[in-house]
């Protein structure tokens, strides 16, 4: 495409299919405790 | 939904539903704002009217129909229909606990949420009763979950340390027969470590938090000892010495807290990265707006432009190969967590609990103290599932503020603690760290754009 350039997988609905098996992180364990944050977790699904 | 903005020289695109990220040219940036489904054949002439005296209609029509195939390919303008799954999936097994081991602290930040360490509930330290009861209430209420996260937590925790070591011997004794794996951390400010302690966290935590605010000057002012006098002297080569000795398999951060005393909070973290850190927390101060160094709505234009020159620099030092982690700019466009992790955030009162010295359940730490949120006691064995299910009913589709948020895939509805205290209602969305999220995001997502041309050119 000349004006548009996509970045990225933009698979946040694959991920819905697969998703919600519980195994990541708590995001407030990781290093916030106070400014929750969920995006910069990882994805810990034994098979993706 | 989309999103877009300006930064760092390039036009941004983000598709809310999908993940999408675009980078676009200033005529597409432009066309956004009147093109939208459902798409035309062709570009409509009213659309071409208005943008006539800035672009030309040949090349509008064109970008028109770039937007149309992405619209076809649903990573633009696609649907939110993550709500049934919100639904689906309410409630958790407990899989993560905050265990206050301390409530007592021998430093007296002046910013302390847990009010210099107590929770406003009396000084004491968690008898190694609690904390074996702990452990047990996490292996009972876990469900399916192999994966148990503790967080040794204060006050300081590292005033308790002899309880800290026996609550992990306990909880290793107990992995094998219920097939599940502790992970700890512990969070301190550092003023008691030890080699001995250094050698155990290193051994034994998969995660340390260590509170420095950066910059002695700032550090100092905000987080004296008993006496008044600062501990950045004190804490700063304990803190090298425990993260040189520390395996390279576990994570570790430097966590400071700016506030309206050092809105140049860049300086904080290039000064933790110079002491010789490369895992860098830093976040804004949350709190009452009565104090001097409260952040408030005055403070946001001189925060934000501070993220800027932040992401700014943090590319320039990627650029030169020195690369560090600085905590809210770390974003995965593509392996990160899967939409419905997305939906709840935290899981605090829901898979994630914070137990007092004396046993008390509250939904997360920053609720500890606050007797409404009380949600039983291991002594005693309560545990107010009502209300844990309606902290798991509270995610994004039921924050009003949150349901049409272009940021509610990535904070995930904020802190719930901070909707109670600031706002008064759990579900009611913080507004000014809302505002501090959705920049952070931006320059995250930034950050990874410049990246990805960068790569692009390279190759």
């Amino acid at each position: 495409m000349k004006h548009i350039m996509t970045i990225n997988k933009a698979n946040l609905k694959e991920s819905a299919q697969k998703g919600g098996c519980g195994n990541c992180q708590a995001s407030c364990q990781s290093a916030c405790k106070t400014s929750c944050t969920v995006a910069n977790q990882k994805c810990e699904r034994d098979e993706k | 939904m989309i999103h877009k903005y300006y930064l760092g020289g390039l036009y941004i695109v983000l598709d809310v539903n999908s993940g999408g990220v675009h980078i676009v040219d200033e005529l597409t940036y432009d066309l956004l704002d009147y093109a939208a489904p459902p798409f035309a054949e062709e570009c409509p002439q009213e659309i071409l009217d208005k943008l006539s005296d800035k672009h030309d209609p040949e090349e509008v029509r064109e970008c028109y129909r770039e937007l149309a195939g992405l619209y076809e390919d649903k990573i633009l303008f696609s649907a939110d229909d993550y709500e049934k799954y919100a639904k689906f999936t309410v409630a958790s097994p407990v899989k993560a606990m905050c265990l206050h081991i301390s409530h007592d602290c021998n430093l007296r930040c002046k910013y302390c949420f847990a009010s210099t360490g107590d929770f406003g509930t009396g000084r004491k330290l968690m008898p190694l009763e609690i904390g074996k009861k702990a452990i047990d209430f996490l292996l009972e209420n876990s469900g399916n979950r192999k994966n148990l996260e503790l967080d040794f937590f204060g006050g300081e925790p590292l005033m308790n340390f002899g309880v800290v070591k026996e609550v992990v011997e306990y909880a290793r004794s107990r992995e094998a027969e219920f097939g599940k794996t502790f992970r700890f951390t512990i969070t301190t400010n550092g003023m008691l470590l030890t080699d001995d302690k250094i050698d155990f966290i290193n051994k034994e935590m998969s995660n340390v938090v260590l509170s420095i605010d950066g910059r002695k000057e700032v550090n100092d002012r905000m987080r004296p000892g008993i006496g008044g006098k600062g501990s950045y002297d004190v804490i700063l080569p304990k803190f090298k010495k425990l993260v040189d000795a520390r395996s390279k398999d576990k994570d570790y951060y430097v966590r400071g807290t700016f506030t309206k005393y050092n809105l140049d909070f860049a300086e904080d973290v290039f000064s933790l990265r110079d002491a010789g850190f490369d895992q860098i927390s830093v976040e804004p101060v949350v709190c009452d707006a009565q104090y001097d160094y409260a952040l408030t709505e005055a403070e946001l234009p001189a925060v934000f432009a501070e993220y800027e020159e932040l992401a700014q620099r943090l590319l320039e030092n990627d650029r030169q190969g020195k690369h560090f982690n600085f905590f809210h700019f770390m974003i995965d466009l593509d392996q990160g967590p899967c939409a419905i992790k997305r939906l709840r955030g935290c899981g605090c009162g829901n898979e994630y609990v914070a137990i007092t010295p004396d046993g008390d359940i509250y939904p997360c730490h920053q609720f500890v103290g606050i007797e409404e949120y009380k949600m039983g006691n291991l002594m005693d064995g309560t545990f107010d599932m009502d209300m844990k299910q309606t902290f798991a009913e509270t995610h994004i589709y039921n924050k009003p503020s949150c349901r049409d948020c272009w940021a509610r895939f990535y904070c995930s509805g904020g802190c719930n603690a901070n909707n109670y205290m600031y706002m008064g209602d759990i579900h009611t969305a913080h507004t000014l760290s809302c505002e501090l999220e959705k920049k952070r995001v931006e320059c995250a997502i930034m950050i990874q754009a410049v990246k990805s041309l960068e790569r692009g050119q390279a190759e």
